[in-house]
C-alpha cells in the first residue's frame, strides 16, 4: 500500500507541473453538451437507480486517482441519494483504505470515515467539482444561458468524460490529450470505455450512459441535500403564496371604507 | 415623536398608568407604529419593511451559522461543507444567509432609487439620507468581510484586490494594508478578524437603523408628491395622512409576502445562479483564478474603480501635476470612494426647490439614464477590464460623476418643473377618481350612472 502512494507520488509529481488541468479554470471553452439530468428544474429530485450506477462508476473509473474528502460512507444510505441498504453501504466503505492519525497507520474504513483524500496530487478532489465548474455562460455575461440550462456543472462533466477525440500529444516526458469539453490539452487520460463495467440493474454501459451517471453522482455528492430543498421550495412557495392572497384580501378590505370614502368625497364635488 | 399633530397613549388601566410614570415604553411603541403616514405613498415605499426584514434574516441566521462555522484558514472551507452536508437545514440556512444578502443589496438600491426619484433626501430629510449612506457603506464592509468567510478562492482572491486597494495609497499604503490583514498577506488573522467585524457590523447596522427610522419619524414620511402634509391642526393632518398601523403595515406586509415567495424560490430551486463556481474551489494562494469578480452588489463601483487606466488623459494629468504620487490605481481607490461620497452629497448637490421627480420633466430624463446607466456599470463591472469594455465604464463613470456635481446643481436652476399638488389629499383623491375611470371604461357590465338611456 505505502509503495503504492509513494509511486502515485512521483507520478503526481510530474502533474503537478502541467499546463491545463482542471483545478486551474472554472470558465470552460469548450463545448459542453447540454445532457437532460432527472433533478433538473424546480421539481426534479435524483433518480436513486442513476446515483448508484453512478458510485459504481466512481469506483470503478474516478477513485483509483480522485477523492472526496466532504462524502461520509454513511450518506450513501441517506435519503435522497443513492440510497445503499446499510450491510451493503458498509461492504462498500470497507473496499476502501483510510489513514488512521492515531494509529498512524492505515485502517479498512467504515461508515462513518470519508472517501479517501485525492491519491494523485494532481487529481483534484471531486466533492465539489459539479458545483465549482460552469458549463453554461451568457450570453455577454447577462446569466440568461444559466437561467434556462442552469450553471451546468453537471453537463459540464458529462462532456469532459466523452469528450477526448483521441488525438494524444507527448510532451516533456508526459502524455497530453485533447478534450473537446475543456477545448485543449488535459493531462488527465480517458477513463471511460464501453462495457468496461456490468451495471447491477441491467442498463448498457455505453460510454455516454456511464458519463451522465457519474455525473448526476458529482452532483450528489456536491449537493447532497438537493431533493429535500426542492421540497422546501415547493412547499415555502405554496405557503407564502396562500399568504399572500390572504394579506392582498385584508389590506384591499382595510382600504375599502378609505377609498369609498375618497370617492363620495369625488362624486360630492362633481355634483 | 412626529411633528404631525396625532393622537398620544394614554393609559387607561392602573397597570398602565403605573407603567406609564416610570417607563413610558408602551407610548413610546404606540406612537412608532401609529405614526401619521401619507396616504398616497406608492409601492416604491416597501423597501425599507423588505430591508428590516433582511436585516433580521441575516442576523438570525447568521447566528446559527457561527455556531457551526470555524474561522481557521485550514478549517473555514471543511466547516461550511459540514453545515452544508452534516447541521440540520444547515443548507438552507446557509443558502438563505448567502442569497439574503443579495436580496438586501436589491432592497437597499431600490430604496435608494425610490429616495432619488422622489427627492427624499432634501431638507428637512438629510440626516435621514446621511445615516441610510452610513448604513449602506457599513453593507458593504460587512458583505465583503463575509464573502471572506467560506473561505473559497473568490473570498481569498477578492479580499486579496480589495485590501489591496488600501495599499494603493501613496506613503502609507503596505503599512495600511498590513493593519488591515493583520499581516502581510490575506490569511488566518485576517479571517479570524473578518469573521468578529462580519458579526459585530450587522448590530452597529442595527442600531444605525434604529436612528434612521427616528430621523424619519420626526421629520415625517416623503411621498411620491413631495408636499408636506399639512400640519395646521389634527383633522387637517388627518385628511392628508393614516395610522402606520393597520394601513401601511398590511400593505407592506403583502408587498412582502410577494418578495419573499420570489425570494424563497431562489434560494430553494437555483441558489447558486448568482453567485460564482469558483467559492467551491478552496482558497490556494498559488493559484490565482482567471477572473476576479466580486458579488453583483458591487460591480457598479468594481467598474468605476477599473475605468482609469494609466492611458486616460485624466489620469495622466493628475499623475503629472500631484508629481506621480497619485497613479492610476489610486486614482480608481479615489474614483470608487469618491462615487459614494457624492451620492451621500446628494441633498447638497441638488439645488431644486422641487422636492418630487414627478414634476420636474428634465430631471426625469437625467434620472433614469442614471439609472440605465447604474445597470451598465454593473454589467461591464462583471466583464474583463479591456477592448470596449473598459470605454464602457470610463463614460459610465463620467456619467455618474456628472449626474451628481453638473446635472442635478444646473437642473435645479434652469429646469422649469410644473406644479405639484396643494395637499396630499388632493393626489390620493385623483388617484381613486383615475382608477374609477380605469375601472368604469374596462368594465363589461352596464353603469346606468355613465350610460344615459336614448
Amino acid at each position: 500500500m505505502k509503495l503504492r502512494k509513494l509511486a502515485l507520488a512521483t507520478v503526481a509529481a510530474a502533474a503537478l507541473a502541467l499546463p491545463g488541468g482542471m483545478a486551474e479554470a472554472s470558465k470552460v471553452k469548450g463545448e459542453v453538451t447540454n445532457f437532460d439530468f432527472s433533478f433538473q428544474g424546480p421539481f426534479g429530485s435524483y433518480d436513486r437507480n442513476q446515483l448508484q450506477r453512478g458510485l459504481q462508476v466512481y469506483h470503478n473509473a474516478c477513485a483509483a486517482c480522485h477523492g472526496l474528502q466532504y462524502v461520509a460512507f454513511r450518506t450513501l444510505s441517506d435519503p435522497g441519494g443513492p440510497e445503499l441498504p446499510p450491510d451493503q453501504m458498509r461492504a462498500f466503505a470497507e473496499m476502501y483504505e483510510v489513514w488512521d492519525p492515531d494509529e498512524r497507520d492505515w485502517r479498512t474504513a467504515g461508515p462513518n470515515d470519508r472517501f479517501p483524500d485525492p491519491e494523485f496530487e494532481g487529481a483534484p478532489d471531486l466533492s465539489l467539482m459539479a458545483k465549482a465548474r460552469a458549463g453554461f455562460h451568457g450570453p455577454h455575461g447577462l446569466g440568461i444561458n444559466q437561467l434556462r440550462k442552469g450553471i451546468g456543472g453537471p453537463e459540464y462533466i458529462a462532456s469532459y468524460l466523452v469528450g477526448y477525440t483521441g488525438e494524444e500529444d507527448f510532451q516533456a516526458g508526459s502524455m497530453f490529450y485533447y478534450n473537446k469539453a475543456y477545448g485543449d490539452w488535459v493531462s488527465m487520460a480517458p477513463v471511460l470505455f464501453e462495457d468496461m463495467l456490468d451495471y447491477a440493474d441491467g442498463t448498457p454501459a455505453t460510454e455516454e450512459q456511464m458519463a451522465k451517471d457519474v455525473a448526476a453522482f458529482l452532483m450528489w455528492t456536491a449537493e447532497p441535500h438537493l431533493n429535500s430543498r426542492k421540497n422546501a421550495g415547493l412547499t415555502g412557495v405554496i405557503i407564502l403564496g396562500v399568504l399572500t392572497v390572504l394579506l392582498y384580501l385584508t389590506n384591499k378590505q382595510l382600504w375599502a371604507p378609505i377609498k369609498a370614502r375618497a370617492k363620495a368625497d369625488i362624486k360630492k364635488r362633481k355634483d | 415623536m412626529s411633528g404631525i399633530p396625532h393622537d398620544h397613549y394614554e393609559p387607561k388601566s392602573n397597570a398602565g398608568k403605573y407603567m406609564h410614570r416610570r417607563l413610558p415604553i408602551i407610548g413610546l411603541i404606540y406612537d412608532t407604529i401609529m405614526i401619521p403616514t401619507p396616504k398616497n405613498l406608492n409601492w416604491m415605499w416597501i423597501w425599507g419593511i423588505v430591508l428590516v426584514f433582511c436585516l433580521v434574516l441575516q442576523i438570525v441566521t447568521g447566528i446559527v451559522l457561527a455556531m457551526h462555522y470555524t474561522a481557521d484558514v485550514n478549517m473555514a472551507f471543511a466547516s461550511v461543507e459540514h453545515i452544508m452536508r452534516n447541521v440540520n437545514g444547515g443548507h438552507m440556512l446557509r443558502y438563505l444567509h448567502q442569497n439574503g444578502a443579495m436580496l438586501f443589496f436589491l432592497a437597499v438600491y431600490l430604496h435608494m432609487a425610490r429616495s432619488m426619484y422622489y427627492g427624499s433626501y432634501k431638507t428637512p430629510r438629510e440626516i435621514t439620507w446621511i445615516i441610510g449612506m452610513l448604513i449602506y457603506l457599513l453593507m458593504m464592509a460587512t458583505a465583503f468581510m463575509g464573502y471572506v468567510l467560506p473561505w473559497g478562492q473568490m473570498s481569498f482572491w477578492g479580499a486579496t484586490v480589495i485590501t489591496g486597494l488600501f495599499g494603493a495609497v501613496p506613503g502609507i499604503g503596505d503599512m495600511l494594508q498590513a493593519w488591515i490583514l493583520g499581516g502581510p498577506a490575506v490569511d488566518n488573522a485576517a479571517l479570524t478578524r473578518f469573521f468578529s467585524l462580519h458579526y459585530l457590523l450587522p448590530f452597529v447596522i442595527l442600531g444605525l437603523v434604529i436612528v434612521h427610522v427616528w430621523a424619519f419619524h420626526t421629520t415625517g414620511n416623503n411621498n411620491p408628491t413631495g408636499v408636506e402634509v399639512r400640519r395646521g391642526s389634527k383633522e387637517e393632518a388627518e385628511k392628508d395622512t393614516l395610522p402606520f398601523w393597520p394601513y401601511f403595515v398590511m400593505k407592506d406586509l403583502f408587498a412582502l409576502a410577494v418578495i419573499l415567495a420570489l425570494f424563497w424560490a431562489l434560494v430553494a430551486f437555483m441558489p447558486n445562479f448568482l453567485g460564482h463556481t469558483d467559492n467551491y474551489i478552496e482558497a490556494d494562494p498559488l493559484v490565482t483564478p482567471p477572473e476576479i469578480v466580486p458579488e453583483w452588489y458591487f460591480l457598479p463601483f468594481y467598474a468605476i474603480l477599473r475605468a482609469f487606466t494609466s492611458d486616460v488623459w485624466i489620469v495622466i494629468a493628475v499623475n503629472w501635476l500631484s508629481f506621480g504620487i497619485i497613479d492610476a490605481t489610486f486614482f480608481g481607490v479615489l474614483a470608487m470612494f469618491g462615487a459614494i461620497f457624492v451620492w451621500a452629497l446628494m441633498p447638497w448637490l441638488d439645488t431644486s426647490s422641487v422636492r418630487s421627480g414627478r414634476y420636474r420633466p428634465m430631471f426625469k430624463m437625467f434620472f433614469w439614464v442614471f439609472i440605465v446607466n447604474f445597470v451598465v456599470l454593473t454589467w461591464v463591472g462583471a466583464m474583463p477590464a479591456e477592448g470596449i469594455y473598459t470605454t464602457i465604464s470610463l463614460i459610465g463613470t463620467t456619467y455618474w460623476f456628472a449626474y451628481f456635481l453638473v446635472i442635478l446643481p444646473w437642473l435645479g436652476l434652469s429646469e422649469k418643473a410644473t406644479t405639484p399638488p396643494a395637499t396630499i389629499e388632493e393626489d390620493f383623491n385623483e388617484s381613486i377618481r383615475q382608477q374609477m375611470e380605469r375601472s368604469g371604461k374596462t368594465s363589461s357590465g352596464p353603469e346606468p350612472e355613465r350610460v344615459p338611456a336614448e
